[in-house]
């Protein structure tokens, strides 16, 4: 039964008016469905679909592979949309090589650093050269150091998240993002990202708490909106520059 | 001895009115594969134009009058991919409240083949005596490739074909333009379409364009023929068959 | 966004006859066409994963309450706001009560085909709120005052030298001896002009490509960067989404995802994908304090359950856009409204009604490439004919074409007076076009010869000639 026939304008904000249009809605959809509410099996299965999130067909590409080989197939699908790349064997390498890297390219030696304990535990203070401001980015930061969540093999796709240790703004105001990515964060596919973040995010009752954001970062930012022509560098950083810390097996 | 398959022709009404040359290729390359063909009179047209049209019913009276003329057949074979089409992708779904009808539109659909399809996949021919001196290219008319699979079987019977070199064009899988009523009804943006499958025609650098299908060979001959080009025109039936009268559009002995 | 359905034919004629814009169509061509392809070829399991996108949003589909209250209920629980609307009027009033509240001046807005069905822009502006639009391609239209023409690259209809000019028009604070020749120029003066305004933004609003009941979040697919910076800088967020992009879980995202940047651009994922759940949290040390889902039907739930249900499984990858020689002969303005090429001949009447787009679904061969490319399986050609059957039993269509038609049915339903008909037809119009073998013009078929000749016919029509040969033939 209708609660009152809409005839446009902006209805009155009250939280009647709300309910309203929530039920009209959801009747809306059941009398298209030829039914009232769902049936208690429907009901059932799709709590258990919600509860399970069952894997879907996930591409060999990656899923075969070994994990060395998946460290290999996530830096050459990174390279392939214009990523940059730096190995070292060692975390302790990483500011060097990060200021070697902004020499290289004639960057200004002077970064932000999100305020990641494993960024906090390395050498930067050796690098005499190197300016290092450790915090949220601002829009006069050139450069941007993160660390990462995951690395996605399959596409090349870096996983990072929102929290005390990664502001979001850190991914996307610089004009050069480097993340320094250990290969044990290397998994093959998007789904095993998503399963490493349920288990480090699952509360004491059992619960998983998602964060404000998780990024899938493939590569830097760019557009083809100008006669299909592709630019790197439209909002976001114009350079995406990996440090690959080679420290054994992947994930 | 097995008994030849018995085949009826359906002509379609556009190779009926504007060329029959290509149902008397049709029925000597099915006869040249073995079978023994008839031609049932009481045919007419597939429907097509009416079932695009939104003119379910009437779609529905001329289908129930093909399903009637072609009963009792081994196959039926259509020189057309669009033709074609209707009756094998189409007139099943058109009879989903008869469930009589819907068998009957059922069994023609199992037993209804495009020319070219059914000669490679059905009769398995693999080659053809005809000769062709000339360099073609081969337009894949949609119905055909998109909703019958014809798309190497042309090819194949075309390579066998002493003195002709196939050269492919660039996006020979896309549209014409012809769309039945669309080309008259948004004539401009159908001219628009040939004209860039033409330029694709010149600029594959062959003498002749051969298709299977009438709609898109009228369409685009005539697009072709205006700009003044030379390029010969024909039915893969005709240059299979090895016929050698006037191409399309070209004058010659009209009777 | 103003309706120009009904002049689908005008638009269509200007268009053909626009240079910049026939010249922007060839790049469309080789661009996402041949990108997603090669993409294509790169997954072997290709075909798989569109049936399996198929059975997920089939399921979500006809357990959409389900799913949407399960979403709502985790928005809720992180701390954000789902707010139900029926029509564009109510979601236009919900996004300026949040706006209003918080004392929004200007608003940054990420690319959402929602906000351009519910022309939330001019909304905002009539309210005295300054939206911004990030999105170059979307950004290069709002200083054009134009409709966009492609549902992933709004501009694609403009060749540089249009920009160009467009920037130096705007942009009058900087330099005018300055160079704008290419586009890596345009991009960088654009990311400088936008900077700011991202950073003074009081509001972001953003699309989604999905949002996921598992866990009460949306998910934008980008390339620029411009999305995340547009939702997480302001004090709010708010997403526009209509009811049918919610999938169940974050696996089912993950496979719907594969499909889609392949689909769009041809790249095997997006710059950016983003998925927003709630405000920022007690520990974060950035993102907005609020977060809204503006869920919006507009006409969805009815199609659920009907003759149109497969278009809910539209993800706007624009496939069938970059695939359709209709669209490239004409270009996404031509059709009128937000939706171009085949997805919106479908969807458009469904959402403005078949009197205002009743050409859109006629323009069409019916080639059925659309349906070929749709990662989600989506049988275009078939619901094009359907709505012209619609239109058909409501006299929609000009009487002349009924008439013809009409009469064309009348013959084909009797044989014997067909073979009169066609063997006259053949042997009247062979005779009088025998000398050239073609008809430069034709009565009734002025559209046809005003550009084409038309081959004549041989002569007799097949069957009489066959009745003929058969006379003639021994008995057997």
């Amino acid at each position: 039964m209708e609660l009152y026939e809409h005839v446009g304008g902006a209805p009155s904000q009250a939280a009647g008016a709300m309910t309203g249009a929530r039920d009209q809605v959801l009747g809306s959809i059941r009398r298209a469905l030829k039914r009232g509410p769902p049936a208690p099996e429907a009901v059932a299965a799709c709590e258990t679909r919600l509860v399970t999130h069952r894997r879907n067909l996930i591409p060999e590409r990656a899923r075969t592979l070994p994990p060395r080989g998946q460290v290999e197939l996530f830096v050459k699908m990174a390279e392939a949309v214009n990523a940059t790349v730096t190995r070292v064997t060692d975390a302790r390498d990483v500011p060097a090589a990060i200021a070697e890297y902004l020499k290289r390219l004639n960057l200004p030696a002077r970064l932000v650093r999100a305020p990641d304990p494993t960024l906090d535990a390395l050498p930067w203070a050796d690098q005499t050269l190197l300016e290092t401001r450790r915090g949220v980015a601002e829009d006069a930061d050139l450069v941007g150091v993160t660390s990462c969540f995951a690395a996605i093999a399959e596409t090349g796709t870096l996983m990072l998240h929102s929290g005390p240790a990664g502001p979001t703004r850190n991914n996307f105001l610089p004009d050069t993002h480097v993340a320094v990515v250990r290969a044990s964060q290397v998994v093959a596919a998007y789904e095993d990202g998503w399963d490493k973040l349920r288990t480090a995010r699952r509360g004491g009752d059992g619960a998983f708490a998602m964060p404000r954001t998780v990024n899938f970062i493939t590569g830097p930012s760019r557009t083809a909106d100008i006669e299909q022509k592709i630019e790197l560098g439209a909002h976001g950083p114009r350079r995406l520059h990996l440090v690959v810390i080679d420290d054994g097996e992947a994930a | 001895m097995t008994e030849k398959p018995r085949v009826a022709l359906f002509v379609t009404c556009l190779v009926d009115l504007f060329r029959p040359s290509v149902g008397f290729a049709a029925v000597k390359l099915l006869e040249d594969a073995g079978c023994t063909v008839e031609v049932p009179a009481a045919q007419s047209c597939c429907g097509q134009p009416a079932y695009n049209s939104g003119d379910r019913k009437s779609t529905q009276a001329i289908a129930r009058a093909v399903i009637a003329a072609f009963a009792g057949y081994d196959y039926v074979v259509v020189p057309s991919g669009s033709c074609g089409g209707m009756i094998k992708a189409h007139y099943p779904a058109l009879f989903s409240d008869d469930q009589t009808m819907a068998e009957k539109a059922r069994a023609l659909a199992d037993r209804t083949y495009e020319l070219v399809s059914f000669l490679v996949d059905v009769m398995k021919v693999e080659r053809v005596a005809a000769r062709y001196d000339g360099v073609a290219t081969y337009h894949d008319a949609c119905s055909g490739l998109r909703e019958l699979g014809v798309k190497a079987q042309p090819r194949k019977l075309l390579a066998s074909i002493a003195g002709l070199t196939l050269k492919e064009m660039r996006d020979s899988e896309v549209c014409c333009g012809f769309g039945g009523t669309f080309a008259v009804k948004y004539a401009d943006i159908s001219d628009k379409i040939v004209e860039e499958k033409a330029a694709n025609i010149r600029a594959a650098g062959a003498d002749t364009l051969i298709a299977g299908d009438m709609g898109c060979l009228l369409n685009m001959a005539g697009k072709l023929e205006r700009a003044g080009d030379t390029t010969k025109v024909r039915h893969v039936a005709e240059v299979l068959a090895g016929f050698t009268g006037p191409a399309l559009g070209e004058p010659g002995d009209g009777s | 966004m103003k309706v120009t359905s009904r002049a689908f034919k005008t638009n269509a004629r200007h268009a053909l006859g626009d240079a910049h814009l026939q010249q922007a169509m060839t790049n469309l061509r080789s661009g996402f066409v041949e990108r997603r392809a090669h993409a294509v070829s790169q997954l072997p399991e290709w075909e798989e994963l569109r049936d399996e996108a198929v059975a997920i949003k089939k399921h979500t589909l006809a357990n959409l309450d389900f799913y949407l209250e399960a979403f709502e209920q985790k928005v809720i629980a992180n701390g954000g706001q789902v707010h139900w609307c029926r029509d564009a009027a109510e979601a236009n009033a919900a996004v300026l009560a949040i706006c209003r509240r918080l004392g929004a001046r200007t608003v940054t807005k990420g690319k959402s085909m929602i906000g351009e069905e519910m022309a939330v822009n001019d909304y905002l502006e009539a309210n005295g709120i300054q939206p911004v639009e990030t999105d170059l391609g979307e950004y290069i239209i709002q200083i054009r005052h134009e409709p966009p023409s492609h549902i992933i690259a709004p501009a694609v209809h403009l060749v540089k030298e249009q920009i160009a000019q467009s920037f130096r028009d705007t942009h009058r604070d900087l330099d005018p001896a300055r160079q704008l020749k290419d586009s890596r120029q345009m991009c960088d003066e654009a990311r400088s002009v936008l900077r700011p305004r991202f950073l003074a933004a009081d509001v972001g609003i953003t699309g989604a490509n999905f949002l996921v009941a598992e866990t009460g979040s949306s998910i934008i697919v980008t390339n620029e960067g411009n999305g995340d910076l547009t939702q997480t800088l302001p004090k709010a967020h708010i997403v526009l989404a209509s009811l049918e992009k919610v999938v169940p879980t974050l696996e089912d995202a993950a496979t719907i995802l594969r499909l889609l940047a392949r689909s769009a651009t041809g790249q095997e994922f997006s710059a950016y994908t983003t998925v927003s759940t709630g405000p920022r949290r007690a520990d974060d040390l950035d993102g907005p304090g609020e977060y809204h889902v503006v869920l919006l039907d507009n006409g969805r739930s009815a199609l659920l359950g009907g003759a149109f249900e497969d278009m809910l499984r539209c993800i706007r990858c624009a496939a069938c856009l970059n695939h359709c020689p209709v669209y490239q002969a004409i270009g996404g303005q031509s059709y009128g409204w937000v939706y171009p090429g085949p997805m919106g001949s479908v969807l458009t009447p469904s959402l403005i009604g078949v009197e205002q787009a009743g050409d859109l679904p006629n323009a069409s061969t019916f080639c059925g490439r659309c349906e070929q490319v749709c990662p989600m399986k989506i049988p275009l050609p078939k619901m094009m004919r359907h709505w012209r059957e619609r239109e058909f039993e409501r006299h929609l269509p000009p009487r002349a074409y009924r008439l013809g038609l009409a009469a064309w049915a009348f013959v084909a339903r009797r044989p014997a007076l067909y073979r009169v008909v066609s063997t006259w037809g053949a042997r009247i119009l062979s005779y009088v076009g025998r000398a050239r073998g073609r008809f430069r013009a034709l009565p009734l078929a002025s559209g046809w010869t005003r550009t084409r000749d038309l081959p004549a016919p041989e002569g007799w029509s097949f069957m009489s000639m066959w009745a003929a040969r058969q006379a003639k033939r021994p008995a057997p």
